[in-house]
């Protein structure tokens, strides 16, 4: 059961990674219209967390959204064709990379509002213990988010109500192109969790065992009822904020990204844990091949898919229509 | 169970109705608000389970949000926002969230949330506490918006909003709170979002009114037609989406149309209906359209000061004389 689990949790991390590297690959090809923002880097604090949900536990994410859905275990192709704004995507062209969201495997949305996210997850782990289901919900954040209001008010509230809730930070150590240690009053994000009456724990975000143990017991208190806890995992961004973004001035040193892609890569970090575990080199480049062609599959789906009839642009406003007028 | 019984109640007391038969119709509603527990112990929600009942903090952008998750999810959460001037703590999550979860996601969820936000207005509590919010939100797609003006309009509004799949925002005029009639025990009595209702009938002139406005309006008409003036009141009732066939029809008998809206004057509710009437009822005009709003000026303290700025009997009929 175990290899189960780390195999599976190495091909979503591959297949992130590889999401990624086709959708910067499309941005550079000029195939991608707005803005993109890669989960590279970040893929043990993502997969971790996802690891340790059943399928319909519930995650909701941010505007780096591409990662989280594909950590619960998305299908490739509609994530693909949605960032190329076809009718095919999974939110049919009307979200496009800010905004991957694939109820079918619990994600029930990726917000641009920074933050936005996280009372919607709490809302949902409201709505699991209404209707008594034992369900939970995870939110992915950034550190930039910690010093939205709802960060707090959300806590809060699921601290009296015990929530089964897990409010996990993706600290990658800057909001944008601003470092968290100038805007964080507190810089241990796992210790405002002392504020609100829940546990609190920081974890190598790199380090997918370390994510999995802890979102674990997090997700088990919380099926018990015992309530939330706030998991922070420091991570790395690999990439700029947002893909193609050329940001002058120094906001970060070059040799910090430069250790972290060679020495603290999640993906290289876990294989050798996995290779070291004895896992054959052999069935590790299966899986790595497995994750090669289902994103030049869903490349593919995504380009030969049809743009949307602009006149759907009028669809799907309400779930019980009112008159629009063109 | 239909109930051809009526009981004489206040506007309040419909709302409080409303709600109560829609907990105890539907067990995935539930109500969130600040100070909600006091109303729970007073049996406001009869014998509803504690979980579906959240006496919230005071954190309206949270629970706001929190909603739209629950929502999202199964739920059909009526959030109490208490004062309307606090909704605009919430308005990330209304308008963000809310409203367009569902087109964002492509259709992957309904998101029937019910806001209820009640006007503080006209009762001396100062400009953060007065406010007619509703236009602000009239420019958010994916919205509904109810303004009932009576009882019977309070709780079958409030039914429909609390069943509808979208998100509905239900705007009462706290001065109304005490307004008594007759209201039907029907428990699957709803009003239609989005149907006017045409209060009074006349030939003369259309008044448009607006929300709590209905009363001075009505009161307008009741002088006019002293003096051989014939005024018919048509009662929006719904705000987004608008009946714009009830208000070009009544302008097709009478030619003559003066707007009553409590909201201020610029981007105010009676700027789009005075748009949709030159847009598409220029025709039929026999006279300028005339608005009659809260000018643009903060709401003041001083009872003296408030009480001129808005809509009144008095300058209604001054209006509907000024185009006769």
């Amino acid at each position: 059961m175990k290899n189960d689990i780390e195999s599976e949790a190495y091909l979503r991390m591959v297949k992130i990674r590889g999401f990624e590297d086709a959708v910067t690959r499309l941005i550079t090809a000029g195939e991608v219209a707005g803005a993109c923002h890669s989960s590279a880097g970040q893929e043990a604090a993502i997969v971790g967390a996802c690891m340790a949900l059943n399928d319909d536990d519930y995650i909701s994410g941010t505007h780096r959204s591409h990662g989280h859905p594909i950590g619960k275990g998305a299908e490739l192709k509609p994530l693909m064709a949605e960032i190329l704004g076809k009718a095919t995507g999974v939110c049919k062209g009307r979200g496009g990379s800010m905004h991957l969201t694939d109820t079918a495997v619990g994600s029930i949305g990726e917000s641009a509002i920074v933050g936005g996210g996280i009372p919607i997850a709490t809302g949902a782990a409201l709505s699991a213990q209404v209707r008594g289901t034992k369900q939970v919900a995870l939110t992915f954040f950034g550190d930039g988010a910690v010093n939205e209001g709802v960060f707090h008010e959300s806590l809060n509230m699921a601290s009296i109500w015990k929530l089964p809730v897990i409010f996990f930070c993706e600290n990658n150590g800057y909001a944008a192109v601003t470092p968290a240690m100038q805007t964080h009053g507190q810089p241990v994000v796992s210790k405002r969790a002392e504020g609100y009456g829940i546990p609190g724990v920081t974890v190598d975000g790199q380090d997918f065992e370390a994510v999995f143990k802890a979102t674990t017991e997090a997700v088990e208190r919380a099926r018990r009822g015992d309530g939330p806890t706030l998991i922070e995992a420091k991570t790395y961004r690999f990439d700029e904020h947002c893909v193609g973004l050329f940001i002058k001035g120094n906001y970060r040193p070059a040799e910090e990204i430069e250790l972290f892609k060679t020495e603290r890569d999640p993906i290289t970090l876990f294989r050798a844990a996995l290779v070291a575990r004895g896992m054959a080199e052999g069935a590790l480049g299966d899986i790595e091949a497995q994750a090669n062609k289902l994103i030049e599959d869903a490349v593919e789906f995504a380009k030969e898919s049809p743009y949307p009839d602009p006149e759907e642009a009028f669809e799907l406003v309400h779930a019980n229509p009112i008159p629009i007028r063109r | 169970m239909t109930d051809t019984n009526t009981k004489r109640m206040t506007y309040l007391d419909a709302l409080g109705l409303a709600q109560r038969e829609e907990l105890e119709r539907d067990p995935s509603t539930i109500i969130i608000g600040e100070d909600i527990s006091l109303y729970a112990a007073g049996g406001a929600f009869g014998s509803i389970d504690a979980k579906r009942i959240r006496s919230a903090p005071i954190s309206e952008c949270g629970f706001a949000g929190m909603a739209v998750g629950a929502a999202m999810t199964g739920l059909r959460p009526i959030v109490d926002f208490t004062i309307a001037n606090f909704i605009y703590l919430a308005s990330d999550p209304i308008i963000n969230q809310a409203a367009r979860v569902r087109y964002m996601t492509g259709g992957q969820f309904k998101v029937p949330i019910t806001f209820r936000a009640s006007m503080w207005h006209s009762q001396a509590n100062a400009a953060q506490h007065s406010d007619r919010p509703y236009p602000m939100f009239m420019n958010v797609p994916g919205l509904k918006i109810v303004v009932p003006a009576t009882p019977t309009d309070a709780k079958g509004l409030l039914k429909a909003a609390i069943r509808d799949d979208d998100p509905v925002l239900v705007f009462e005029d706290n001065d109304l709170w005490g307004m008594k009639e007759e209201v039907t025990l029907d428990t699957d009595f709803v009003i239609p979002i989005g149907k006017a209702d045409i209060k009074r009938a006349g030939s003369d002139v259309t008044i448009i009114s607006v929300a709590g406005c209905l009363r001075h309006c009505l009161k307008a008409a009741d002088a006019l037609a002293k003096d051989g003036i014939s005024v018919e009141v048509v009662d929006l009732r719904t705000l987004l989406p608008l009946d714009n066939d009830a208000i070009l029809n009544s302008l097709g008998k009478t030619g003559r149309i003066v707007i009553v809206d409590y909201a201020h004057r610029t981007g105010g509710a009676a700027a789009e209906i005075a748009a949709i009437i030159a847009e598409d009822g220029f025709d039929l005009l026999k006279k300028p359209v005339k608005r009659v709003v809260t000018p643009d000026v903060p709401i003041p303290f001083s009872p003296p000061m408030e009480a001129p700025l808005y809509p009144s009997p008095q300058s209604i009929a001054a209006a509907v004389r000024a185009l006769m």
